[in-house]
């Protein structure tokens, strides 16, 4: 609770450095007040307490997700240093968004109440539907953020339904309440039609296929860095809050709807990476990828008893390899107007410490060892093989294996082709930013239980 | 004293050999690399004394997942096989000079670090970790610094990259099956579970693939002949004498304990897949006209036999096929030394292009000479005791078995006595040719002195591997 008033504090003080005319103090003092934000949502960790009757519940679930969310935040806030350089009158604005979304983020993950539930889903969205579009003078990001609205609203709408659909059920907004109620044998027809229309919602948040189609232009369209925002943290935020919804909602999934997930964990997978496979520019590539990534996140949705720490070392090894790559990716295409895979050529030899953090980030996701992506798959495999779904366990190795087709484009143009233009500066916070996080990615993939054990 | 303090010096080595710079970088390496040599030396002293040298810890709870190295006498013989080729192999590298060698030498000991954690892994898990890394240094090595044309050279490593790695997930998605039955990835503890016919049979399939690909078998050969040719010639040595090893010891090691019963049912059809490279391997190469082409298909028959020799289950077949993967080892990385050297002088890898290299140069040729004839197995070389034990074990699965896997002395005899013919006799060539440098001599002999001592006095190998693969017998024919 702390933490989220803390993060909504922040997010008015951030407002406020524009009327103080202190904009160049503004990111090392965010980022000291997300590190201060951090600590007080560690000190909350382990507690279970529930605030305001039951509007918000900080459990260990919650806790850990958001101590995920304020480190991707405090990485993002690092990034758009450099990127907004050229947007200095606006940047107190940008980084104001990116912490009510960080707000919007915690809150979806520790609703005790579905009206709290989508409250966070509305902040986080409607600031991302800005940031898709905060590029005002580009057409693209116009489309980008237009389509992203146009789409986002309707889900949201699917979402408002299926909560009223519950509501209905179960005359309460309640989590609690709604969970006590769903364990009685006969239920209305209208609690899973709400569940299913949840669901379709979050699915569309999530990137999954069917539901996957805004995905690819918004992603190419909004700038690099919201970009990178929406691949790491918003998918993250939205599968923990999906996986948050069915845990509480209903510990029993009936068979129709495991064979529901089953199909489009393994059409995200499929569809993802072979659409991926014939992308040029990095950013759309990266969106393919994403879309394939949350088909293996949804894996964890069929052992929802157990996977809680699965899912959130998937998201961390995933979210910390994406930021790794964005950051190199904003580093070579910071004056290019496209992200084409031609603007990597030859960054081996150019520069060979992020050439050698982006192949690191692109093995993460495929999945090689050392790197936590190939652990994140790992401990997924090892889930699903229990639990029996032995069908999809493969599908989702031949989709690792052709995965390593369209990541390797980008590390073969890298090393094989030449340099097309010679590129300068050293901006710190990017080297920073790409350091850390593959660092803390390796770490974490040769000591795994650091995170693993958090949640069980 | 422990085997990982081998894979400490290796690792240490790679970062040191990076952070010295291009100049130093061939000249650490090879000190690293000797040093890993001298310290595996040392262990084997201790291993015959008695002392245990395995390393166990325990690296993360849930899921269990061990970090143990078991040194027994058969992964005590590969890691002296690994690390007594990588000082040679790094040595004769001294002849070319690399763009950005600091990168190159690095992912040379890198990759030699990988392997003899593959070697050493007792734990299932660690080993696939291990196995996976060892990809990574050679992608790079034979994608950044290979020859021919760039676009050719991307796609036979791509190529490559992507079948390897696939065979090796889905060996992954056997270990996961195994964990969730014995709750561990520990080799003992896979040793002893009981699985049902049909659970084998998947796993023994899943293995087969990614070992099948790795060795290569047939039809999983494809990509071999395209890699060795375009990656340069230390990476193309890496992979033939020492990757590609790993490969048929995990046969040997993993596949056959815990899935046994698919080995002994269909045993035919296995053997016959070993066989059938012999004979492929034999026919393509003696229609090569490229000696690294050449070289890379009849290394593809003589693993073939190798492969052929681990599926007998027998205690002579698989003593056999040890021994053969040693000498194999040495031998093949010889003769692609023996290629690079008429390369650096000749720029060309054509046969039809050479000749008359004896007239300028006898004392690589007589070099040379040993090497093809201990490559066709001649009595009195190392690759005579391995071949022949092998053939031996199997006549005693079935002669003609021996009598078709017998082919590949007669008609390796007859490829590579030809191409040595094309190569090295004829008129004289009218370029120059250079005589061997030291650092050429120096690894050539040394090889040469192996093959021979080993050749004319096997026993200390045959003593040092036979206890610990009578203990994987027993294994295999528990039921």
């Amino acid at each position: 609770m702390n933490t989220l008033i803390a993060i909504i504090g922040l997010g008015v003080f951030c407002l406020l450095f524009e009327i103080l005319n202190l904009r160049k103090a503004i990111i090392p003092v965010t980022i000291i007040g997300l590190l201060g934000v951090l600590a007080i949502n560690y000190s909350e960790f382990g507690l279970t307490e529930s605030y305001y009757n039951n509007m918000i519940a900080v459990s260990k679930y919650s806790t850990a997700f958001s101590s995920l969310f304020i480190v991707l935040t405090i990485f993002l806030v690092a990034l758009s240093y450099n990127f907004y350089e050229d947007h200095q009158t606006k940047i107190s604005d940008y980084i104001a968004i990116k912490i009510f979304l960080l707000a919007g983020a915690v809150a979806m993950v520790s609703f005790g109440n579905l009206a709290m539930f989508f409250l966070g889903i509305e902040v986080l969205s409607i600031a991302l539907y800005v940031l898709a579009a905060s590029d005002r003078t580009k057409i693209k990001s116009n489309e980008a953020g237009m389509k992203y609205f146009l789409m986002g609203s309707f889900a949201s709408g699917i979402i408002l339904f299926g909560i009223c659909l519950i509501y209905g059920a179960m005359g309460s907004f309640d989590v609690i309440e709604i969970s006590d109620l769903s364990q009685s044998a006969e239920l209305p027809i209208w609690f899973p039609i709400g569940i299913v229309l949840l669901t379709v919602g979050m699915l569309f948040k999530v990137a999954a296929v069917p539901f996957h189609f805004w995905a690819p232009d918004v992603y190419e369209g909004s700038p690099a860095l919201t970009t990178a925002l929406m691949s790491t943290l918003a998918k993250v935020v939205a599968i923990a809050t999906l996986y948050k919804l069915l845990t509480i909602l209903n510990a029993e999934l009936s068979e129709s709807y495991v064979i529901v997930i089953v199909i489009v964990s393994m059409l995200s997978m499929t569809v993802g990476n072979i659409m991926a496979l014939r992308q040029v520019n990095v950013k759309r590539m990266l969106a393919y990828s994403g879309i394939s990534h949350a088909g293996f996140m949804l894996m964890t949705l069929l052992t929802l008893a157990t996977s809680a720490g699965t899912l959130l070392y998937y998201t961390t090894a995933y979210a910390l390899a994406g930021i790794a790559a964005f950051s190199v990716i904003l580093y070579v295409c910071k004056n290019q107007d496209n992200e084409d895979i031609t603007n990597f050529h030859g960054l081996g030899k150019t520069n060979p410490l992020l050439a050698a953090i982006l192949t690191a980030s692109l093995l993460s996701m495929a999945g090689i060892p050392i790197f936590a992506g190939f652990f994140a798959k790992l401990f997924l495999f090892n889930q699903a093989i229990q639990a029996g779904y032995i069908a999809l366990v493969i599908v989702a190795v031949v989709n690792s294996i052709i995965s390593v087709g369209y990541y390797f484009k980008l590390i073969l143009a890298m090393y094989t082709k030449e340099p097309n233009e010679a590129r300068t500066g050293r901006p710190f916070l990017i080297y920073a930013v790409a350091v850390v996080s593959i660092l803390l990615n390796i770490i974490i993939g040769l000591f795994p239980s650091l995170i693993l054990d958090l949640l069980n | 004293m422990n085997v990982s303090l081998i894979l400490i010096i290796l690792l240490i080595g790679a970062f040191v050999t990076y952070f010295v710079g291009d100049k130093l970088a061939s000249k650490v390496a090879l000190f690293f690399s000797l040093a890993a040599l001298g310290c595996s030396i040392v262990l084997l002293n201790h291993y015959n004394l008695g002392e245990s040298i395995s390393y166990i810890s325990q690296w993360i709870i849930q899921p269990k997942i061990s970090f143990v190295l078991n040194a027994d006498g058969l992964g005590i013989a590969m890691l002296l096989l690994t690390t007594a080729l990588t000082p040679i192999i790094i040595f004769s590298s001294f002849g070319n000079s690399y763009p950005n060698a600091k990168g190159f030498y690095a992912l040379i000991l890198f990759m030699a670090f990988a392997m003899v954690g593959t070697f050493l892994a007792a734990d299932g898990l660690l080993y696939y970790i291990f196995w996976e890394l060892s990809l990574i240094p050679i992608y790079f090595i034979a994608l950044i610094w290979g020859n021919g044309d760039t676009e050719e050279r991307r796609k036979a490593v791509v190529k490559f990259f992507i079948y390897t790695l696939a065979g090796s997930l889905f060996m992954l998605v056997a270990f996961v099956y195994l964990y969730t039955k014995a709750g561990s990835f520990l080799l003992t503890d896979l040793y002893e579970l009981n699985l049902s016919a049909t659970e084998q049979l998947w796993i023994f399939l899943a293995f087969f693939l990614a070992y099948a690909i790795k060795i290569p078998l047939i039809p999983f050969h494809t990509w071999q002949a395209s890699v060795y040719q375009k990656a340069p010639t230390v990476g193309t040595m890496l992979l033939s004498g020492i990757m590609l090893k790993m490969g048929l010891y995990s046969i040997i090691r993993w596949q056959l304990p815990i899935a046994p019963l698919p080995a002994q049912e269909y045993m035919n059809v296995f053997i016959g897949l070993g066989i059938a490279g012999v004979i492929y391997g034999s026919i393509v190469a003696l229609r090569q006209k490229d000696l690294k082409k050449l070289l890379a298909y009849s290394s593809l028959a003589h693993v073939g036999l190798i492969a052929a020799g681990t599926y007998t289950l027998t205690a002579d077949g698989l003593s056999g096929s040890v021994l053969q993967m040693i000498a194999h080892g040495f031998v093949v990385v010889g003769l692609f030394l023996a290629a690079e050297i008429i390369f650096r002088r000749y720029e060309t890898r054509a046969i039809a292009e050479l000749g008359g290299i004896r007239y300028q140069s006898p004392k690589f040729t007589s070099m040379f000479l040993i090497l093809v004839l201990a490559s066709v197995a001649l009595p009195s070389t190392f690759n005579f005791v391995g071949e022949f034990t092998v053939l031996y074990s199997l006549s005693q699965i079935n002669i003609w078995f021996a009598v078709i896997g017998g082919t590949t002395i007669i008609l390796g005899a007859y490829y590579m006595l030809k191409m040595f013919q094309h190569v090295m006799l004829g008129e004289t060539n009218t370029k120059p040719f250079a005589d061997v440098s030291i650092s050429e001599g120096i690894s050539l002999v040394a090889i040469i002195a192996v093959l021979f001592f080993f050749g004319l006095y096997p026993k200390p190998i045959t003593d040092l591997i036979s206890p610990s693969l009578d203990v994987i017998l027993k294994v295999i024919h528990r039921n």
